[in-house]
């Protein structure tokens, strides 16, 4: 039997009494963003979370603000309507649409994000992700070069060297630091911060620079060309300092003093953002990143992983793939998946005024597509779900107002290096979850096929006997 | 007299805060319509806080206000924005057969907007 703790004067404060309404959900799940921070504590009362301890700014702004919209459940071109209502017109919009687009997906559940699929497969619909507008770039480059990764798990217990690359995880992510990559006491890494060397390369003197101990800022639009004159570097490939300060925008010498550190490094970790994929280069410039890591373990071991932003966007890549074979852009038009980025991507495909209807989950292309995108998007009828008004649900011709994932619905979210975190949810909504409507556009559009299905087969056959 | 710069939209703490408070509340507005510039370039322009400028970029323009940037946020030629309605109304829609169109490091000019005088 374990020895009893003394009493200390820590312990035996008496507890602030808490209203008697208080609920306390301990170990809650942030899902606001890839982080996916599942020891936050949520202080419910009512319909309210009135204190939301361990969560960052954006965790603190994404708990507090979730009340119950003063909205109704549905809205049919502006106007109320009924659930019921809401889904067979939102049926009969993709069974009559001959190019369905169906788009988002990053901020629900894995069980939601499988019914969107298996929509996109009973209709033939284009299904992408918000995966192609933030890392898509990246999943083409892991299928090009692979990935030498690690679980956040690992490179707390592992990292000395963190490296940041186009990366701002201090506005982003900002428990990323204090969880997962600097400030944990590892197994490896005992003393902490202290065993850890932190560097920032980034094109602006970001808020995370302050946490860095060196920060590289490199000339815009230059990545790809400081990632080559690394790995030149790693191969010991003699360069020109005159040619590398110009195309990078800083001394070879500082790039060379890196290359050392990175040899020298026990357990080397890359963590790159979009300051790669949305810039000049893209998928060319993460498989530079990618190829480099690879190249660094030949000397030590070096991983590399994405911040990714939404807190399930790693789902959606992930049940996409199980059921399609490819992680976004996969077109099912013809009964089976084919995948080409650039395509079957949902930037293009709605700037080409290609798709004629849409179904969009969880996302906001109205508020972050290009103009010609969001121009196309307005013309056709679509349908959107969302827990709060956005400029997509405000056009929608169909909205749901549906319960908050991770606060109001239970479920299943990936974190950022694919580990999958059950939610605790706080409290009831009193609207639908998005798994509920999807699943009756769903069972709708199945009847639907089913009854058209019997009606065909009823007909005459016009072959010769 | 217009400028050419290179234009940074990116994540803000204030921005990711706003879009859970809802993305029609003042702080998402304020945040996502607010342009960072260099001292440097501020001083060159002739700008000060709250001035309103043109940004155009080859796909089309956008009137924002504008904030000097801290210190050395930001290089001379660089301008910083949150993601948002405005930033994204300035990308192009080609995607170069990626699915992503060109977000960042975006082509743009700037050009101080002057305040219409009042009538005596």
């Amino acid at each position: 039997m374990p020895a009893e703790k003394p009493l200390t004067a820590r312990s035996v404060k008496p507890a602030k009494p808490a209203p008697e309404s208080l609920k306390i959900v301990k170990d809650a799940v942030c899902t606001f963003c890839g982080c996916v921070c599942d020891d936050i504590e949520l202080h419910v009362d009512g319909l309210k979370i009135v204190e939301a301890k361990r969560a960052c700014v954006l965790g603190t702004s994404w708990f507090l603000n979730h009340e119950i919209e003063d909205r109704a459940a549905c809205y049919i071109e502006g106007r109320p309507a009924t659930v019921d209502e809401g889904i067979q017109r939102a049926a009969a919009i993709l069974l009559q649409a001959k190019y369905p687009l169906i788009y988002g997906m990053s901020d629900t559940t894995v069980e939601s994000q499988r019914v969107v699929v298996a929509i996109g497969d009973w209709i033939g619909a284009n299904v992408d992700t918000t995966t192609s507008v933030c890392h898509g770039p990246s999943g083409m480059a892991f299928q090009g070069v692979g990935e030498v990764t690690a679980s956040l798990g690992e490179i707390r217990n592992r990292g000395d060297l963190i490296i940041f690359w186009g990366a701002n995880p201090a506005e982003s992510h900002p428990r990323h630091f204090t969880r997962y990559s600097l400030m944990p006491k590892g197994m490896f890494v005992p003393n902490g911060r202290k065993d850890r060397t932190c560097v920032l390369i980034d094109v602006r003197k970001t808020k995370s620079a302050r946490t860095a101990d060196i920060f590289l800022q490199i000339k815009p639009r230059c990545d790809f060309e400081a990632l080559w004159t690394l790995r030149a570097l790693a191969k010991g490939i003699t360069l020109d300092p005159r040619q590398v300060e110009e195309d990078t925008g800083q001394p070879l010498s500082v790039w060379q003093d890196l290359m050392d550190r990175m040899k020298a490094a026990r357990f080397g970790v890359f963590f790159f953002g979009m300051g790669l994929t949305m810039t000049r280069g893209k998928h060319s410039n993460t498989e530079a990143l990618l190829a480099l890591t690879r190249d660094m373990n030949k000397y030590t071991r070096f991983v590399v992983r994405a911040n990714r932003g939404h807190g399930n966007v790693s789902g959606a890549d992930n049940v996409v793939t199980w059921r399609t074979g490819y992680p976004f852009g996969v077109n099912l038009g013809r009964g089976y998946p084919r995948f080409n980025p650039g395509e079957y991507t949902a930037s293009d495909v709605l700037a080409r005024g290609e798709a004629d209807a849409a179904l969009i989950v969880a996302s906001d292309p109205m508020a972050n597509f290009s103009e010609p995108a969001r121009e196309h998007l307005k013309r056709i009828p679509y349908i959107a779900m969302d827990p709060k008004e956005t400029p997509t649900t405000r056009q929608a011709t169909v909205a749901f107002t549906v319960a908050a994932c991770g606060i109001n619905v239970a479920g299943t979210v990936y974190r950022m290096d694919d580990v999958p975190i059950p939610l605790r949810p706080a409290f009831e909504s009193p609207h639908p979850s998005d798994y509920t409507i999807l699943k009756g556009i769903e069972r709708r559009i199945r009847e639907q096929q089913a009854a058209t299905a019997a009606s065909n087969a009823r007909r005459p056959s016009l072959r010769p006997a | 007299m217009s400028a050419s710069f290179v234009l940074i939209p990116g994540r803000t703490s204030k921005q990711g805060s706003g879009i859970s408070e809802g993305k029609f509340r003042e702080s998402y507005q304020s945040e996502t319509n607010t342009l960072l510039v260099s001292p440097h370039d501020m001083q060159e322009l002739g700008l000060a806080n709250g001035d309103r400028v043109r940004m155009t970029s080859p796909q089309g323009y956008v009137e924002v206000a504008v904030t000097a940037a801290k210190a050395d946020e930001l290089p001379p030629g660089l301008l910083f924005i949150a993601y948002g309605d405005l930033s994204s109304r300035l990308m192009g829609a080609d995607t170069h057969g990626s699915g992503m169109p060109t977000s960042k490091c975006l082509d743009v000019k700037l050009e101080k907007i002057m305040p219409v005088e009042n009538d005596p």
